[in-house]
């Protein structure tokens, strides 16, 4: 470490490192562009929160009577949309992911500092145009934006906030491009492919999808833009356009979107489950190669959300038997999750909980996948809560539980700080709770013929609607909290040392938080990950011994 | 031979430029998906509206479009000859090989703009002033015409952001006391440069040749 | 490094063949090939850029992940349009 009689005074982390808001706002530290996009995300997520919120408590009664329709209309356009692009696809890839990429592969930063920092800064000009056109009075078309009606009939701002997707979007594709390049040229010594640790494998079959799908939805916004500026047909029936079209291609993105949120998720829990269960992850190959698969197959789907819009018998059938397929790596996931839990010593606390419920949850989301890409279910059940309730149990129960998860457990690498577990603890249990009570019952009112984005709706749904709406303020508290107690361990200086939790992962190597450079030599590794002690495993071993 | 200054974090040249490398190919990927929802669309509605799309074809400058192909073409010829020029340590002839290939783009510009005025002048630009005399559906011409300018102009953007970055290069190459430190930048915007036509080689016959 | 880079008169000789081809694109359109005009303009249009991707663009002498990235780049177009297009050419004739 230093040469004998010299006094090497210790590297100020990376959060010392500068104080001043130029020392913030033009840094090229990974880890300071992670913690700017944590809190962007996190203001958006109370944006999309509140417009989620409105909707809840309008859809207590049956009658249209908190706000009107074209409110309404406008209210889950911007939970929609805000909540997609500008929360869930960021969250997990550009706040952990920027962090850890480097940290996890044994590398100083990403391959492009300054294209990283030129991403956060398009992702704030996309939101500040999103946000802008929500004060400007919102847009009524849905986060999908059907043609004709976004083009032609909508008196909304509609072109802010295509406008603000389209930036944005260039802000996934440079996040993309970076980890793709990173992982591809900057690994440690020894660190092989299938050393890895699976977030990066999920990370980077993410980035895949960030860098292909991502273009064709700007194309898309580019062409709604033009129609509805210029006023000719592209996808306008009157002017020879086909408002099909439209939806081929931004399903194209917008499919494997759902895999950019879900992926890296994957990719956290996967890491959680083995430090809390203490043993290695089974079936590690077959994991690294689903995340790819899902990637890879998750292109070749979308066309299930458009089943009743009017594509050809032959080409429905096509999607559908692809989307089956898709479910396959994802169910590989789980039952490698399982084994590892069942074969483990698992540690009940907070980040874990958390894992634990996106397991379960997603488990239930993803069966419901399948009702939906059966040709005969779907019909029945398109464009009702049962979509609804699908999506939010991947995206809400899934995505989100992982990425808190996440949070709880890297939050002392990244802040140096620990959290009050206890609070993690009731905070995760009541989320589980809250998050149920709010989306089961929608599964039951979409089977029963409750359609989606109405305000008003047959008195006979009321109960479910009330359960539901009561499930979310409970699920609205449930984020609210952690929001103060992770906030509240910022007070108290640093203090944890590098591995407070006994992990395996080169990160965990690094003192916390971590210096500007993360490492000062390069890493070696020399085993795979993953190589976790368990303590059941061991005791057996020496019974089988002694 | 002189190398571009490394950055911190990288561990040496060769792992810097081979990053360099695959950035620009990822990003040049994601261009030809951005081009290929359009690509798409046309064939779309060029397999709908066949007919509508032959004759709108007619009132294209073919000619026009042959030389422009012909100027893009050998725009990426003088492009490669820069790049090797620059890895060489040939300064003038490097810096003199970008000022070609930023000329040629310029033409390519310039005829295009005529083209466009031309267009104009004919009646031929979606909108209320659309022309009417049609042997076909007027609505289903005028959607040849919205993917022709859509697909001309987004590529026109491109090249004209291609000459700023050529003209740069050239100034930074022209600076330089080593020219070689500029190489892998310069290969790097040919990349770029490539794609464009690689971009137009399709363009032409799809646009230009219908009928 | 320049030993790598292909020398001036492969570039010269590729620019020719690329002239040779802009040629016969416009002999072709001219010819009466019916439905097989797009196909062979398109073809001959994939040979030039196989050529400017090879040569022009050193795709020939880069690494494998570089190929891999671009013929990736292809391939997903390709995916967007061949299931797009799997609507399109299914569907039934309108009743109007």
């Amino acid at each position: 470490m230093t040469t004998a009689g010299t006094l090497a005074l210790p590297k100020p982390s990376y959060l010392a490192a500068g104080w001043s808001l130029r020392s913030w706002f033009l840094t090229l530290d990974h880890k300071r562009i992670a913690i700017l996009y944590l809190a962007s995300i996190t203001a958006f997520f109370f944006v999309g929160g509140a417009a989620a919120v409105l909707m809840r408590l309008e859809l207590a009664t049956p009658e249209s009577d908190l706000v009107t329709s074209g409110v309404y209309n406008r209210l889950f356009t911007i939970h929609g949309t805000i909540m997609v692009w500008f929360f869930l696809i960021p969250s997990i890839p550009a706040v952990l992911g920027n962090f850890l990429v480097p940290l996890m592969i044994g590398a100083r930063d990403l391959a492009f500092p300054r294209l990283n920092l030129l991403s956060w800064y398009l992702f704030m000009l996309g939101g500040l145009l999103a946000v802008g056109a929500i004060i400007a009075g919102g847009v009524d078309t849905g986060w999908t934006f059907y043609t004709p009606y976004s083009t032609t009939y909508a008196n909304s701002a509609v072109i802010p906030m295509a406008a603000g997707i389209f930036i944005s979007g260039f802000s996934s594709i440079l996040t993309g491009m970076n980890f793709i390049v990173t992982v591809h040229t900057m690994r440690a010594p020894g660190m092989t492919w299938f050393r890895l640790p699976l977030f990066i494998w999920s990370t980077y079959a993410t980035s895949l999808i960030f860098v292909l799908a991502t273009p064709v939805l700007a194309i898309t916004l580019v062409l709604i833009g033009v129609e509805r500026v210029w006023g000719v047909g592209i996808f306008d029936p009157s002017l020879g356009g086909d408002p099909v079209l439209f939806q081929h291609l931004f399903w194209f993105y917008s499919h494997p979107a759902v895999y950019i949120m879900v992926l890296p998720a994957m990719g956290v829990v996967s890491e959680i489950v083995p430090c809390f269960a203490s043993n290695r992850i089974f079936g590690y190959r077959f994991i690294a190669f689903s995340s790819v698969a899902i990637a890879v197959l998750g292109f070749l789907v979308w066309g299930h959300h458009m089943f009743v819009a009017g594509l050809s018998l032959h080409a429905s059938l096509v999607f559908a038997l692809l989307s089956f397929l898709v479910a396959i790596p994802s169910a590989v996931k789980v039952f490698n999750w399982m084994v590892t839990l069942r074969n483990g010593t698992i540690r009940y606390r907070t980040p874990m909980l958390y894992a634990l419920g996106f397991i379960g949850l997603f488990t239930i989301g993803g069966l419901t996948g399948l009702y939906l890409a059966s040709l005969a279910v779907d019909l029945h059940v398109h464009d009702t809560y049962f979509v609804i309730a699908h999506f939010h149990y991947i995206m809400v129960g899934g995505a989100v539980m992982a990425y808190l998860g996440g949070i709880h457990f890297w939050w002392p690498k990244v802040t140096g700080r620990t959290y009050s577990e206890p609070w993690g603890i009731f905070s995760a249990i009541l989320l589980f709770f809250g998050f149920n009570l709010t989306f089961f019952p929608q599964f039951v009112l979409g089977y029963l013929g409750m359609v989606r984005r109405v305000a008003e709706y047959p008195p006979e749904f009321q109960v479910l609607n009330v359960l539901s709406s009561a499930g979310a303020s409970i699920l609205g508290l449930a984020y609210l909290v952690p929001l103060v107690y992770l906030t509240r361990s910022l007070i108290r200086p640093p203090s944890v040392g590098s591995n407070p939790w006994n992990a395996t992962g080169l990160e965990w190597g690094t003192p916390s938080p971590p210096t500007a450079h993360n490492f000062d030599e390069p890493p070696v590794v020399t085993g795979p990950p993953y190589e976790y002690e368990n303590p059941q495993a061991v005791a057996s071993q020496e019974a089988q011994n002694g | 031979m002189a190398e571009a200054p490394l950055a911190h974090q990288f561990d040496d040249i060769v792992q810097q430029r081979e990053a360099a490398g695959l950035g620009m190919w990822t990003f040049l990927a994601t261009e030809v998906l951005f081009f290929g929802g359009l690509f798409t669309a046309y064939t779309v509605y060029r397999m709908s509206y066949p007919d509508a799309f032959r004759e709108a074809c007619h009132h294209l400058y073919m000619w026009l479009g042959a030389v422009n192909t012909a100027v893009l073409l050998t725009s990426s010829w003088t492009m490669a000859l820069a790049v090797r020029a620059i890895a060489t340590t040939d300064r003038r002839s490097g810096i003199s090989s970008l000022l070609w290939t930023a000329a040629l783009g310029t033409l390519f510009l310039l005829i295009k703009g005529v083209e466009y005025y031309l267009d104009l002048r004919e009646q031929l630009v979606p909108g209320a002033g659309f022309r009417t005399a049609w042997s076909v559906d007027p609505s289903h011409a005028q959607m040849y015409f919205v993917l022709y300018f859509i697909m001309t102009g987004l590529h026109a953007v491109h090249m004209l952001v291609g000459v700023g970055a050529v003209l740069v290069m050239a100034f930074l190459v022209w600076r330089d006391s080593q020219v070689t430190r500029r190489a892998n930048a310069v290969e790097m915007t040919g990349l770029y440069w490539h794609f464009v036509d690689i971009v137009w080689i399709f363009l032409f016959p799809l646009l230009y040749l219908v009928a | 490094m320049a030993a790598h880079l292909p020398s001036r008169s492969v570039y010269r000789n590729t620019a020719i063949v690329l002239f040779v081809l802009l040629v016969a694109t416009m002999v072709v359109s001219a010819v009466r090939l019916g439905v097989f005009a797009p196909v062979v303009a398109l073809g001959i249009a994939l040979a030039k850029a196989i050529l400017v991707a090879l040569v022009f663009m050193h795709l020939n002498r880069a690494s494998r992940l570089a190929r891999l990235f671009a013929i990736a780049g292809l391939f997903w177009f390709v995916i967007l349009l061949a299931l797009t297009l799997a609507d399109y050419m299914t569907r039934s004739p309108s009743a109007s």
